[in-house]
């Protein structure tokens, strides 16, 4: 442990910690627009500086290490003229206006600035140049607002390990982009949106689709659905200053009809549907390399999350055949509701407008893969992000906090604990594992609370094995087997479960969520994002499962309807067509 | 194995076809993709071996040395010794150290600039002569100073570069 005194009190700390570190352990905040949480700190903004007595000059907080008997001083004229002057610079060349900015009132660099008392800057010099990029479908990228912090390269190479943003050139002249000013669309990019969650400022946002939305509403030709995500009900509450964690499933209920959409559904009806037939998948597979002696790919990889099967097509390619071929619960929900949903209600099809919202940036371009048409129309036409559904309801003048709780219609409206799961790393997982096993057994999941510990929480790879005992006699050669499990969520975890499966790690079924949390994570969901926000979410989350009597996907009333009128059962050649897809090498 | 010794940018033209060249830079590459640090080395071998850099080569180094292209183009945006445009047979290098600027390095500069119709960092169309502009050559009392190649030429006026440009084939 090492002593050092900021603003004169002892503080003691682990050897090796920052200074920001350390001031934050005593409840000091000293701002940062650059910093990452849990990544090697990179001193790019320059904001973060304090006195340290003895040192020739400032120091940035965050790359300086404590040294026994250190005094900082966080808080005097000096320090603060000096933070004052750095955000003035930043000011001076931001090419953007407050008023008109999509993240007017979420910017971090705003705030600072208002907190710092910069109310003019005196710095008339060259501004940057707004080049804007919207060559993908989730993603803007404007460079006259960029501050360069580096946030996004960070979450970018660092954590997801996909590369596609860097520094590129120097001086002014730099830009944080694609090589050589490409687009995003000419580089890899998996469109996770994670560096648009973490942008200070408004220089990488979310492709607004509201305005297509409130066009479709307003059209009375068109029938226009709504579906949301698992994730949504326990990180929406955050754009109306509830508390992280928060559910606020009723008044989201209640806030989507009063914007008019004919009728709310949920993707968690279509997270059920999912559990039923990759379920499925896995025991055939399971049953063809164990009794049919054939070559199957094996381990199981789940198929949710767009950002990591865009990864997957271009990073690893051999696995492919690995990947369930379920379509993600967003798609099935698409799928389904414009084939047995349209004929149920009687609506032609070619009047549906399906909306999802989505935690996920990454899901505005899964909706508009070119196959994912198998309705004969595309299955979803928009979708919005929590934060966008946010804006919605605040442009319609709902006073959301006021709101009584409804609930979503049927027949796609009811889901079961397992599908709220969905929404947090290990979840699908345990979904999954809860049906499975009691398809097999004819017993419920032997585990306290239908949890399987081992799989929750936020370390970045979990295992688990479970033993398959007491089969019915038709899974009968399952009995005995050790089911392996792992779990990776951000993609450099993937990366490094994938590691050590082809290093002969065994395992059977692997979920992979793209975003560090899973969807609860994701590069959709209100700012600002960090582990303890993840874990008040995930907490949520669980309350919102174990709150439930119907706690596993093949109990769910809707699920064994839809089976019995419209799909038969799962992997029927129906169901291949509507709820099945398939993936391609990128390069 | 020996490393495949890599010959100057002038030597390539006629001896050695293209494919051999990116032939011999995967090679280079491949031994290298251990060594952690090897992007500059293999940017450099990779500039020597063809005058610049191609995209072409830089997309091999990126996908033999694992690096996301983004990373990869960001270094060589970095460092002014990279290029990515194709360099001309002779290389004039204009010095504008303070002695050369205040004796008029700048007017001979935008005499070769206009002479040659060509701004700082471009070719020529005939790829005989690319510009750039140095930071003092360490022949302050020659000022100012005009490189090509490896030859100096001192005290050189506006009026004298044509005559410069017309020593070299």
């Amino acid at each position: 442990m090492t002593t050092v005194y900021i603003n004169k009190q002892p503080v003691e700390i682990k050897e090796g910690s920052t200074i920001l570190e350390a001031a934050a352990k005593t409840g000091i905040k000293i701002p940062t627009l650059c910093h990452v949480e849990n990544q090697i700190p990179k001193g790019a903004c320059r904001v973060c500086m304090v006195d340290v007595e003895g040192a020739k000059s400032m120091v940035a907080s965050c790359t300086t290490p404590c040294t026994e008997g250190m005094k900082i001083t966080t808080n005097s004229r000096n320090v603060r003229e000096a933070r004052k002057f750095v955000v003035e610079l930043l000011i001076s060349e931001h090419c953007g206006e407050c008023k008109t900015c999509v993240r007017n009132d979420d910017c971090e660099l705003q705030s600072l600035a208002r907190e710092l008392g910069v109310f003019e800057v005196e710095y008339e010099g060259e501004t940057l140049v707004s080049c804007i990029d919207d060559s993908t479908p989730a993603l803007v990228r404007d460079s006259g607002k960029c501050i360069k912090c580096r946030r996004c390269m960070t979450v970018c190479n660092e954590i997801q390990v996909v590369g596609s943003l860097f520094a590129q050139g120097r001086g002014f002249e730099s830009k944080i982009g694609p090589a050589f000013d490409q687009q995003l669309d000419g580089v890899v990019c998996v469109q996770c949106g994670q560096c648009a969650a973490i942008c200070p400022v408004g220089a990488i946002t979310e492709k607004e689709h509201i305005d297509y939305i409130w066009e479709a509403i307003e059209d009375t030709a068109k029938f226009v659905v709504v579906q949301t995500a698992p994730a949504i009900r326990a990180a929406l509450g955050e754009c109306f200053d509830y508390e992280p964690g928060t559910l606020v499933t009723g008044k989201m209920v209640s806030a989507l009809c009063l914007l008019g959409f004919d009728r709310v559904f949920d993707t968690n009806f279509a997270a059920d549907l999912t559990i039923m037939e990759e379920g499925t998948e896995l025991l055939v597979r399971l049953k063809e390399a164990l009794v049919d002696k054939k070559q199957v790919a094996l381990p199981q990889f789940t198929s949710c999350s767009p950002g990591w099967i865009k990864y997957a097509e271009y990073f690893y390619p051999e696995y492919l055949d690995n990947i369930s071929t379920c379509k993600s619960p967003q798609q099935m929900f698409g799928a389904v509701a414009k084939t047995y949903y349209a004929k149920k209600a009687g609506v032609d099809p070619k009047d549906i407008v399906v909306v999802s919202v989505m935690p996920c940036t990454a899901k505005k371009f899964e909706a508009q893969r070119p196959e994912m048409n198998d309705s004969g129309f595309q299955d979803v036409d928009y979708v919005l992000t929590t934060r966008e559904l946010g804006r919605m309801i605040k442009q319609s003048g709902i006073d959301f906090k006021e709101l009584n709780d409804d609930v979503m219609d049927s027949p796609m409206g009811k889901s079961s604990g397992a599908a709220d799961i969905f929404a947090n790393t290990g979840g699908v997982m345990e979904a999954a594992v809860r049906t499975a096993y009691e398809i097999v057994t004819g017993k419920e999941l032997p585990m306290e609370n239908l949890h399987i510990k081992p799989v929750a929480g936020l370390e970045g790879v979990k295992k688990a094995s479970l033993k398959i005992e007491g089969c019915k006699p038709e899974w009968g050669f399952l009995e005995g087997v050790e089911l392996k499990v792992g779990v990776a969520h951000g993609l450099g975890n993937a990366k490094k479960i994938i590691e050590a499966m082809r290093a002969g790690e065994e395992f059977h079924f692997i979920e992979i969520m793209t975003c560090p949390g899973g969807c609860i994570g994701g590069g959709g969901q209100p700012r600002f994002t960090t582990d303890e926000v993840r874990m008040k979410r995930i907490e949520a989350i669980y309350k919102e499962d174990e709150g439930k009597q119907l706690r596993k996907s093949h109990q769910n009333p809707e699920i064994a309807q839809i089976y019995e009128e419209f799909l038969e059962k799962p992997i029927s050649h129906l169901s291949h067509k509507l709820l099945h897809t398939n993936y391609i090498e990128r390069n | 194995m020996t490393e495949p010794k890599a010959k100057p940018a002038s030597c390539t033209c006629s001896e050695v076809s293209e494919e051999e060249l990116y032939e011999r830079l995967k090679i280079i590459v491949q031994s290298q993709r251990t060594i952690p640090g090897a992007l500059i080395p293999v940017l450099q071998t990779a500039q020597d071996l063809f005058g610049y850099l191609p995209e072409k080569a830089l997309r091999m180094i990126s996908k033999e040395l694992k690096l996301p292209y983004s990373e990869v183009a960001g270094v060589v945006g970095f460092y002014s010794y990279f290029s990515t445009t194709p360099k001309g047979k002779h290389t004039i290098r204009v010095c504008m150290g303070t002695a050369c600027y205040v004796r008029g390095g700048q007017d001979v500069l935008k005499a070769l600039i206009k002479e040659l119709d060509i701004s700082v960092g471009g070719t020529t169309n005939d790829r005989k002569f690319s510009l750039e502009v140095g930071r003092c050559f360490g022949a302050c009392g020659l000022a100012p100073v005009v490189m090509v190649d490896d030859e100096t030429f001192q005290r050189v006026k506006p009026s004298k570069v044509s005559e410069i440009l017309n020593q070299f084939e």
